[in-house]
């Protein structure tokens, strides 16, 4: 074995098993990849090596006594957007930027009980709002992908950038991320990696920094289909702290890839296909289409005739319920404190949130704030609410004609950092394949399926019914046999 | 409907976010795109359609009235700007 970085979460796992390496020696392998890399990608935050270190060694001591958990001795990177009880956890904010947590999130907690060892708090768009991870007050992560044709710093997408840079770059076997508007699913279209976002409910919200309650689901990027199952299955449970938890099975959705997706009808939808999407991404979807047709499934032309709403309708939904999240960021009970003397109360509330939070996240907090405001809440929120349903309603026609749906992860390839930071608008058109799943709670998962003409990877994305995950994970895994997607980034770093 | 300076100003009050008087042009600007965009959702015909608030239809779960953490001052405390006496220090709020 020359370099255990590169092996996936599976092959990691068999390995440790069978003790052809300890967690030892693996989490060193990847602590020393950090170090090496993060100076140039900015992945990680806050690695946490002595701990990493620490657990791998109560790893290897569970794993020679023949014990331990379905990820025991794995080594995964943290979103920092997941609470980990004594380790910072900043949500990529100034705000929270000396955020010491004296709790542990349940997805997190799931993990290392079943024996995760965490390298490290990985970086994202300030409270996972972007999709480029340039609003992260620690600044941008960079993508290990390089077009042909420049050498520019490429973004890896966003919010979960962190997440996906370092999957991408062997930083870690697989990460936690999360997803609000698309923010697993396009950092995995812009790195190569498998994302997945569950049905809403799956994952507990506990402990994860609020952005949009109604939105917010954690799930894994990994570097294979088979990887990110794993990963969900371990993320995933009831839990009586989160009031939107389903009180569920989680299913054993590895047992899911490589089953037969033969008969399974495939809903493409018309309204996917965008003004100004490059040719490729066109084609590619067409080749998903031939790919799944030759596995046996059947191909179902749907209309979804409220998708052009669904970007619009986010952008009223999430601001809201965003400004009345990120009230508690009040300077009092926690996180950064304005300082001065004399000031009212107010004075010292609006100093302390106009330092601590960035551009984005102010400008989202006034738009939240606008459209529940007096006079406004009717014609902005209330409609957004309505039209929400709309969108889930598109969904629930099609379900008695097709079993999941494919389109396209993004409108293009990964772009270059600072290419879309003058216009919000053109930034919040990245999530439009996206954000439909996060407005009707599907689950949804994005699939390397092949490269650009400048050698960028693209994705594809199935979307599918509520609570069947397994589903989508049998038609990923055909996706990925067809797709035969093994190109990896080259090591500039 | 165009968002103006005034406006701007009373919306960043509300959200208590200090905004220099320099800054509310041109957020009065960016707003404007973000809503002029967003007006077409007027578009959609929502009568008789009822707001969607979440995408899970359960109905709030509920658990025993019982104490089932507390007594931990140091953790509550542990993250606070200022305290004191186990009590979190604010400016003082009553003239």
């Amino acid at each position: 074995m020359t370099d255990l970085t590169q092996l996936t979460l599976k092959a990691a796992l068999d390995g440790l098993k069978a003790k052809q390496f300890s967690s030892e020696e693996l989490t060193r392998s990847f602590i020393d990849a950090i170090d090496a890399a993060n100076p140039k990608l900015n992945a990680y935050v806050l690695p946490t090596a002595d701990r990493a270190l620490a657990m791998a060694k109560a790893s290897d001591a569970r794993l020679a006594a023949g014990e331990g958990g379905a990820l025991e001795g794995a080594p995964l990177g943290i979103k920092d957007l997941f609470c980990t009880e004594g380790v910072r956890t900043t949500a990529g904010s100034k705000i929270l930027s000396e955020f010491v947590p004296p709790y542990e999130s349940t997805v997190t907690a799931n993990l290392w009980a079943d024996g995760a060892v965490m390298l490290g708090k990985l970086n994202m768009d300030e409270f996972a709002m972007g999709s480029s991870n340039e609003t992260s007050f620690f600044g941008p992560v960079v993508n290990p992908w390089k077009s042909r044709a420049s050498n520019a710093d490429l973004t890896p997408g966003g919010s979960s950038g962190g997440s996906a840079s370092s999957v991408a770059a062997d930083l870690c076997l697989a990460a936690t991320a999360s997803d609000t508007g698309g923010s697993i699913r396009q950092p995995a279209a812009f790195t190569g990696t498998v994302g997945i976002k569950p049905t809403y409910g799956r994952a507990s919200r506990y402990g994860m920094v609020a952005f949009a309650s109604s939105l917010d689901q954690a799930g894994p990027i990994a570097k294979t289909v088979t990887d990110s199952a794993i990963m969900l299955k371990a993320m995933c449970s009831h839990d009586e702290k989160d009031s939107t938890s389903l009180n569920v099975e989680t299913p054993d959705w590895p047992s899911f890839v490589g089953r037969s997706v033969k008969g399974l009808r495939i809903g493409v939808p018309r309204e996917y296909v965008v003004d100004g999407m490059p040719a490729e991404i066109t084609a590619l979807w067409e080749q998903g289409r031939k790919w799944l047709e030759a596995a046996g499934c059947q191909m179902v032309e749907i209309s979804l005739p409220h998708t052009k709403y669904a970007l619009p309708t986010y952008y009223i939904v999430a601001p809201a319920e965003a400004s009345s999240n990120l009230a508690r960021y009040d300077g009092m009970r926690y996180g950064l404190r304005a300082e001065g003397n004399g000031k009212s109360l107010t004075d010292l509330y609006e100093e302390t949130r106009a330092e601590g939070f960035g551009k984005e996240v102010q400008r989202r907090l006034t738009i939240g704030t606008y459209v529940l405001s007096a006079g406004y809440y009717d014609a902005y929120y209330v409609k957004a609410l309505k039209v929400r349903r709309r969108i889930l309603q598109d969904f629930e026609n099609v379900w008695d004609k097709v079993d999941a749906i494919l389109t396209p992860s993004t409108p293009s390839a990964a772009f270059a950092l600072g290419d879309k930071q003058i216009d919000p608008v053109a930034m919040y058109l990245n999530d439009i394949f996206t954000v439909t799943a996060n407005l009707a709670g599907l689950p949804g998962i994005s699939v390397p399926a092949g490269l650009d003409a400048n050698g960028l990877p693209l994705g594809l994305q199935l979307i599918g019914r509520a609570l069947d995950e397994g589903t989508v994970f049998s038609l990923a895994g055909a996706l990925e046999d067809s797709a035969a997607f093994t190109a990896k980034a080259e090591k500039w770093w | 409907m165009a968002i103006d300076v005034d406006t701007v100003r009373r919306v960043a009050h509300l959200a208590r976010i200090a905004t220099p008087e320099a800054r509310l042009e041109p957020l009065a600007a960016e707003l404007n795109g973000i809503m002029q965009w967003i007006e077409q959702l007027g578009e959609v015909d929502t009568d008789g359609v009822e707001p969607m608030t979440s995408c899970v239809a359960t109905t709030t779960p509920m658990r025993d009235d019982v104490v089932t953490a507390g007594g931990e001052p140091g953790r509550v405390l542990s993250n606070a700007p200022k305290s004191a006496d186990n009590f979190f220090v604010v400016p003082k709020v009553v003239e």
